[in-house]
């Protein structure tokens, strides 16, 4: 692996750090079907940096692979700067990794609260034997915790919601009331599976401005997938296109732009 | 006032005991059901094989020893000690604990994903064989299960209620301590899911297997504690109930109790199991009570059925079950 540079100035003049994560030749197959075919990218820290590409391409695939509900068959995952082993989704959440879901899958049963609540469950470290013995410890740490999710819940401005059971809100905040859940965590690497889909334009707006915010005031680095063109131009500091499980083009959004294959598999030209 | 009303009376507060005790045997369900979709037909069996642990360890017994003898042409029965009774509950609840684990790491472990029913066969065939090794293990004789629980009529009710009513109810201490206890045994649970990380990390398996996943929730680790808790509601069952009538295989019935209070609490209410546990429990007694007479009696081995097919009818998802609503 060639020495990559420490900092890289984005397009808009952004400095962001060195890599934090690189995937490296994964490849992942469910039977016939080769979802991920042999690819490599890196994710700088600081960074918004996008995956985009047609329906089926493999981008979710692939941010299951990094969060470890899928395993490749082939490839590595390097994690700040050390290869990490076949870990459970549990572990790499554990390991600073927080995600939210294309089909959003939040407690329903749950308080818009209480669902952020878990999100802390990573930084909880009493365990019930303790809790039952040093009682003020325990409040300690519920305290800190219920401080945490109740700052998320402003900054996202869910806070008229808090007590209402997430089974009975409009799609449109249930996606918010997951990017809470999963900030709750201060995790050093966010991964969004198309946070804006089936939202109308204001929404968006409110969405964008929202993983602008967090990656501006938290430093937090994000992964995302999104099919609106517009979204990803305006928010990512880089792009890694795919088209039927292979990557077809990385770099700046204005690089992605002009490249050539990405033109061809957006305007539909037949593969061979 | 009439007497019928007073012994009414009598009846009705047996009858809360005994709900006590169907709501636990039910909450031992419950708690694995909404964890892991799985009803657990061996939760009867697991108070059985709780009990005669317990019992086994108390009295010194050697496990398996019919095994050893047959294999080794030894003649071992009894280590020759006795380990007193709290110390003998920590042991079982540790074996409850191992017991977890070797069902979640051999059986549940590799059917996850599957359909409901063929987890419920699964755990099928999990009772009878529990059944077959406590029998191995203890051998089946009927034994006396003694940890120091008071037993017999409570003089301090009889008197009481003879100076008000003239008429002295018949409550058993046995009955109250039970009570007492599975009151204890039902708060501490609610505060552990409420409030404990382990508690929280429960609910959210109960509630979203992928969810739960992604905020750092081990499933393996949720089930192995469920089945763990579930297995020392099992022994706190199994004791009251083998003190009442001895360790035997008919322990492993009280789980035939626990049906009509889960159908009435739905299954995966724990409030639900509890309320429903007392209803089925008053409600047969004072059936039994009241009509039962006129019908030649024995009313109390369907009369809970009965009430809980009612029900079923009227309020499928039971008293507190979610409300299932079909998405269209
Ligand atoms: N669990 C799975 N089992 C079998 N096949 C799967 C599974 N997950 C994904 N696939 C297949 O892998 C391919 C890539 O799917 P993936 O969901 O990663 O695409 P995507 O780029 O996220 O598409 P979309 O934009 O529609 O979300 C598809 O052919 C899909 O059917
Ligand atoms: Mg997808």
């Amino acid at each position: 692996m060639s020495a990559v540079a420490e900092e890289f100035i984005t397009e808009d003049g952004r400095k962001i750090g060195a890599v934090v994560m690189e995937m490296k030749n994964i490849t992942l197959k469910f039977g016939g079907v080769v979802a991920i075919k042999d690819i490599s990218f890196d994710i700088r820290q600081g960074e918004i940096r996008a995956i985009i590409g047609p329906n089926g391409a493999g981008k979710s695939s692939m941010l299951n692979v990094i969060s470890g509900f899928y395993h490749p068959q082939e490839g590595e995952v390097w994690y700040k700067g050390a290869r990490r082993p076949t870990m459970r989704p549990y572990q790499v959440a554990a390991q600073g990794i927080a995600r939210t879901f294309q089909n959003i899958a939040l407690f329903e049963g749950m308080s818009v609260l209480d669902n952020v609540m878990t999100g802390r469950l990573t930084h909880m470290k009493t365990n019930m034997f303790q809790q039952g013995l040093w009682y003020g410890k325990a409040r300690a740490e519920e305290i800190e915790n219920r401080q945490k999710a109740e700052e998320i819940i402003d900054f996202l401005e869910i806070q008229a919601i808090r007590k209402t059971p997430v089974g009975r809100l409009p799609y449109g905040l249930k996606k918010r009331v997951e990017l809470a859940r999963a900030l709750a965590a201060e995790p050093s690497i966010l991964l969004l599976d198309e946070p804006m889909a089936g939202m109308n334009v204001e929404e968006k707006e409110d969405m964008s401005r929202f993983i602008l915010d967090v990656n501006d005031e938290f430093g937090t680095t994000i992964a995302l997938i999104e099919h609106d063109m517009g979204v990803v131009m305006d928010l990512s500091d880089r792009v890694v296109v795919m088209d039927y499980g292979k990557k077809i083009g990385d770099g700046t959004p204005d690089e992605v732009r002009n490249n050539q294959n990405v033109i061809d598999a957006y305007l539909g030209v037949a593969h061979d | 006032m009439p007497e019928q009303f007073i012994w009414g009376i009598e009846v009705f507060l047996n009858g809360l005991m005994a709900g006590v005790l169907y709501a636990l045997v039910a909450l031992g369900f419950v708690l694995i059901y909404k964890a892991s979709g799985i009803f657990n037909y061996a939760q009867g069996v697991m108070a059985l094989f709780a009990a005669m642990t317990l019992v086994g360890i108390m009295n010194g017994q050697v496990p398996f020893a019919h095994l050893i003898n047959a294999i080794f042409g030894t003649n071992v029965h009894h280590f020759g000690w006795h380990v007193p009774a709290f110390v003998a509950i920590l042991l079982t609840a540790c074996v409850m604990v191992g017991f977890a684990w070797i069902v979640q790491r051999f059986i549940f472990r590799h059917l996850v994903g599957q359909e409901p029913i063929i987890l419920f066969m699964a755990t099928i065939g999990l009772a009878y064989f529990l059944e077959g090794v406590s029998d191995l293990m203890w051998n089946s004789e009927i034994k006396k299960l003694d940890v120091g629980l008071p037993q017999g009529i409570n003089f301090a009710i009889d008197d009481y209620t003879y100076g008000i009513f003239g008429y002295g109810f018949f409550i058993d201490n046995l009955d109250i301590v039970a009570t007492i206890i599975a009151a204890i045994l039902v708060l501490a649970l609610t505060i552990f899911s409420q409030y404990s990380k382990q508690g929280r990390a429960m609910r959210a398996v109960a509630d979203d297997h992928q969810a739960a996943l992604s905020v750092g929730v081990s499933l393996n680790f949720v089930w192995i504690m469920v089945w763990s808790v579930a297995g020392f509601v099992a022994l706190v069952a199994g004791i009251m109930w083998g003190t009442k009538s001895g360790v035997q295989f008919s322990l492993s019935l009280i789980a035939l109790k626990a049906l009509p209070v889960l159908m009435l609490g739905g299954f995966t209410s724990i409030p639900g199991a509890i309320v429903g546990g007392l209803i089925i429990g008053v409600g047969e007694k004072l059936f039994e009570f009241a009509v039962g007479p006129m019908i030649g009696g024995a009313t109390e081995n369907w009369f809970a059925y009965v009430l809980a097919l009612i029900f079923l009818v009227f309020r499928p998802q039971g008293l507190f079950g979610e409300k299932i609503i079909e998405r269209v």
